[in-house]
């Protein structure tokens, strides 16, 4: 085997640079060579945020610092980015360039954060991570070189607060919309949640409030491991973990009940009756919506899909197919995760995998290897109308087999996600939305 | 300077090669002029945004060839914005002809950090391998990378070595993104690779074809070279490795953009005997009647395009001169690629219409043909005077965000995604047209002039983003002189 990856789904570590992105008024800054962020902005598309993209100051490795190293003109960029850019945190992230050079960017970085700014660096080198680690990484090490600082003259420890960590900012085309809801739903049973990312977090003050939360929340199989138990060794933190996204009734309420259980178990003192009501509300709404709809999903007699591939990360593939299997009534079959999974992980997925369904086991692939998983797809067939959810690359695929196709993994060129989420009850509904949309759609 | 040499593996970058730079503050005249008397000099920011590379311009000039297949050899980073020429292919096969557009094959080889320590050639070879089993495509492209050029893989005998052993073109191309400033060497690095392992040398002539260096835009030369008795040769993009293999039976070879096609020209013809239109491409009337004439005079059809250039004047002259009366005196500021940068200088001057300034991503003093009738800027400046605020900036936003808040012309040209939101938050009405015809021969001045007067029309938009734009530039540096880190001079070399 060569590991080589045809339609990667992903990005390196450097495309963590979306992490920093993603927190209100926070500059990343390269040092790499000079295509990395055009690499990490073509393949996000439409991810400038407050100052990515273009904005994003870079030192823009060239042959003369590959060879006498760059740390001087790094120097000058973290000095000049405090002149031309207005914002309230620095994250310097290094590209392969550096790393191979062997750049002291740690002591750069310190002569500025000695000044009392707010500075950090991590490595990011795209040889020896994904986004999907380097996410952690990056989230840690703003934690450890920064938040710290503050943890000493915090406020006390407030066993109502959480931090979140689920969705990965921008890697998740639905991170907004998910973020809201879990924090809408989070709120809604008596916690508060620290978001952290995006339109709804506190930005940079938000952050600093980490150290203060009873416990964490992590809503991932995998990715997002390092941060909950970083804080755990750090703050004496515990996390709770749902092992992937939940959608739709049967698993936000389990999401949400276990929550309640495990916040009150560490000193959270909920109503449990206040967290009993909001259940039910959202629960009323959902269901009077899967009623409605019944009646099409049985009925409708010009052809609906009744199996899906799924191709996304593990979060998504076991969340995704649980749904459809349970709510709505389509059979998930072949299921690719392309998130390059590190195998101490595969194990707890496949189990989880196993109980998708009691009657039948659903094949479950690891590939971040997208174009071989395509080719598995091309040479199997099902009975009845197939519905593939992947990627942007996914679409031709999909054409060629005559299925139905929603775009919900990057690359997605084919579709504008704005603050649209799948994550609880509303990110059900709005995910049975959109499969139908696209399927009416086909009649003309 | 250097001539074209095909037989060796890499093409030096154009700072080297022609003695191109990225950063100057000025007129075009005084660039020019300085180019000719060999005085020209490159200026380092010491502040500066991300740029473009070379690896994602050397794969702009492979991905969309029809039956080929590419492999970026480095992390896989190095690939993630290449999907988007997929999209590309696959949206624009419509308008070249390509009905059935197939998916593009784009690997990585994904290397890891133990790569970087013993090396990646067994991965590349074996990525060939895979890639020939699952593709079978007609050639191979590898792409290099920061990582792989560093650690010093040897692709090129890895590549030969593959070739030997599948028995199709396997293709190296150098494009590291580290070496090059102006990633528009990742363009000649790909066509050097094109030129050396697909081009065939003619065994016969085809006196009707005519090559042309484009990307993706739409099909306009099949009606112009009908009326002349000519057929279009598209390259690369669209293109068949076979029909590459021929472009050397044109009769003549013409670009669209002389940043893109400076080097495959040249190539073709020192290499392969196909001459080169030595004159700017057609972009206003000065430069089309040029253009005309000389493609006339190299394929022999000199009254043909006499012919041509007359019924094109009858048919748009009227409205071109409409065009100029609603135009005349609106100013513009232009952003994009340097030589179609001059292209649009040119449009906006034969609308009558006053540039500003521009931003041009880098200068390029002479191209590879190493002709000065060749030199696009020149000939905007000698057909329609002198530009001010002629500035070279390779894609650095502050500066440009730090101009337009001086200047707000009443429009902005753009041509490089990302640009022209700063226009628009701005409330200047900002327009970036994709398709790299769109402005060419006497249609091409008034769909743009029409397309100019659209945007300043309807500037509703632009006026409600501006209220609500979101600034993370300080109060400080929008005070500053635009070019206050463009500081000394780097990497001095006159040519």
């Amino acid at each position: 085997m060569s590991g080589l990856i045809e339609q990667q789904r992903f990005m390196c570590a450097i495309g963590g640079m979306q992490t920093v992105v993603a927190i209100p008024r926070a500059v990343p800054i390269l040092h790499s060579g000079p295509g990395c962020g055009t690499m990490v902005s073509g393949f996000f598309e439409r991810a400038t945020g407050y100052s990515g993209g273009s904005t994003a100051p870079c030192t823009n490795f060239s042959e003369s610092e590959v060879i006498f190293g760059g740390e001087e003109k790094l120097r000058e960029l973290i000095k000049n980015t405090y002149k031309v850019l207005d914002t309230d945190l620095q994250v310097v992230l290094t590209g392969c360039t550096s790393a191979i050079v062997g750049d002291d960017v740690g002591s750069i970085v310190s002569e500025f954060a000695d000044e009392g700014k707010p500075i950090v660096y991590v490595e990011t080198a795209g040889f020896k991570a994904t986004n999907y680690e380097s996410h952690s990484t990056i989230v840690n090490a703003i934690i450890d070189q920064y938040v710290d600082q503050f943890s000493e003259t915090a406020a006390d420890k407030d066993s109502k607060l959480v931090n979140v960590f689920a969705s990965i900012p921008y890697q998740d085309p639905f991170w907004k919309g998910n973020l809201e809801e879990y924090k809408r739903l989070i709120e809604g049973i008596g916690l508060k949640a620290n978001i952290l990312f995006g339109p709804y977090s506190g930005g940079v003050d938000e952050w600093k409030s980490i150290p203060t939360a009873g416990f964490n929340v992590l809503i991932s199989p995998w990715y997002g491991t390092e941060i909950v138990k970083n804080l755990e060794t750090k703050y004496n933190q515990p996390f709770f973990q749902f092992p992937y996204i939940p959608i739709g009734g049967n698993e936000t309420t389990r999401f949400l009940e276990e929550l309640t259980t495990f916040a009150n178990d560490h000193g959270a003192a909920l109503s449990m009756e206040r967290a009993k009501h909001f259940i039910a509300r959202e629960e009323l709404s959902f269901y009077e919506e899967i009623d409605n709809l019944a009646t099409f999903l049985l009925e409708f007699r010009y052809g609906l899909p009744s199996f899906v591939h799924i191709l996304q990360d593990a979060s998504y593939v076991l969340g995704i197919s649980k749904f459809l299997l349970h709510e709505v009534g389509i059979i998930p079959h072949e299921l690719f995760i392309t998130d390059d999974t590190p195998e101490e992980y595969q194990e707890l997925i496949k189990e989880i995998s196993l109980k998708i369904s009691d009657k039948k086991q659903i094949p479950i692939y690891f590939l971040a290897d997208a174009g071989k998983a395509q080719e598995i797809i091309k040479n199997i067939s099902h009975s009845g109308r197939g519905l593939i959810i992947g990627s942007g690359w996914d679409k031709e695929l999909a054409k060629e087999k005559g299925y139905d196709f929603l775009s919900a993994a990057l690359p997605s060129p084919y579709r504008m996600i704005l603050t649209t989420g799948y994550a609880g009850y509303r990110g059900g509904l709005r995910l049975i939305e959109d499969i139908y949309n696209k399927v009416l759609d086909t009649y003309r | 300077m250097s001539k074209v040499n095909l037989e060796k593996a890499e093409v030096e970058i154009r700072e080297r090669r022609l003695g191109s730079i990225t950063g100057f503050e000025g007129s075009a005249k005084e660039l020019v002029d300085s180019a000719r008397c060999g005085s020209l000099k490159d200026k380092s920011r010491s502040f500066s945004q991300c740029l473009g590379c070379s690896t994602s311009n050397a794969a702009c000039t492979v991905v969309l060839i029809q039956d080929a297949a590419v492999i970026s050899h480095g992390p896989v980073g190095c690939a993630g914005c290449l999907h988007e020429f997929a999209f590309t292919y696959r949206v624009n096969g419509v308008h070249r002809g390509v009905d059935n557009p197939t998916q593009r094959r784009i690997f990585s080889t994904n290397m890891k950090e133990t790569d970087t320590v013993y090396g990646g050639s067994q991965k590349l070879f074996d990525t060939i391998y895979e890639v020939e089993r699952r593709v079978k495509p007609k050639a191979i492209f590898v792409i290099t990378t920061c990582a792989s050029g560093i650690i010093g893989d040897d692709v090129e005998s890895i590549a030969e070595e593959a070739e030997d052993e599948i028995g199709i073109p396997v293709v190296a191309i150098f494009c590291e993104g580290f070496r090059s400033k102006i990633w528009t060497s990742g363009f000649d690095a790909g066509y050097h690779g094109v030129a050396r392992k697909l081009i065939k040398k003619a065994e016969k002539k085809q006196t009707d074809l005519v090559n042309i260096i484009n990307f993706w835009g739409t099909d306009i030369f099949a009606d112009w070279f009908g009326r002349l008795g000519l057929r279009a040769n598209y390259l690369t993009p669209y293109a068949t490795v076979d029909q590459i293999a021929h472009s050397s039976e044109a009769i003549a070879t013409i670009q669209i953009c002389s940043t893109l096609g400076s080097y495959l020209g040249a190539a073709l013809e020192q290499g392969f005997g196909v001459p080169e239109i030595r004159v700017s491409p057609p972009y206003g009337i000065a430069q089309t009647d040029r253009w005309f004439r000389e493609l006339g005079r190299i394929t022999n059809r000199e009254k043909e395009a006499e012919k041509f250039i007359d019924e094109e004047r009858e048919r748009w002259l009227p409205q071109i001169e409409e065009l100029r009366k609603k135009l005349a005196g609106k100013t513009a500021y232009v952003t994009a690629g340097a030589s179609h940068g001059h292209s649009l200088l040119a449009l906006l001057k034969e609308l009558g219409m006053e540039p500003q300034g521009a931003a041009i991503f880098h200068h390029d003093p002479v191209y590879d043909n190493e002709s000065i009738e060749s030199d696009t800027l020149q000939n905007v400046v000698n057909d329609y005077g002198n530009i001010p605020n002629y500035n070279v900036c390779n894609k650095q936003e502050y500066e440009l965000v730090n101009v337009l808040n001086r200047v707000r012309p009443d429009v902005l040209l753009a041509r490089h995604g990302g640009m022209t939101l700063w226009g628009a938050k701005f409330g200047i009405p900002s327009l970036l047209i994709g398709d790299e015809h769109f402005g060419m021969g006497y249609q091409g001045i008034v769909q743009y002039g029409e397309r100019i007067l659209e945007t300043m029309e309807n500037d509703e938009f632009v006026k409600n983003l501006e209220k609500h734009a979101i600034n993370p530039y300080t109060k400080w540096w929008l005070d500053q002189d635009p070019y206050a880190f463009l500081g000394g001079n780097s990497d001095v070399r006159t040519y």
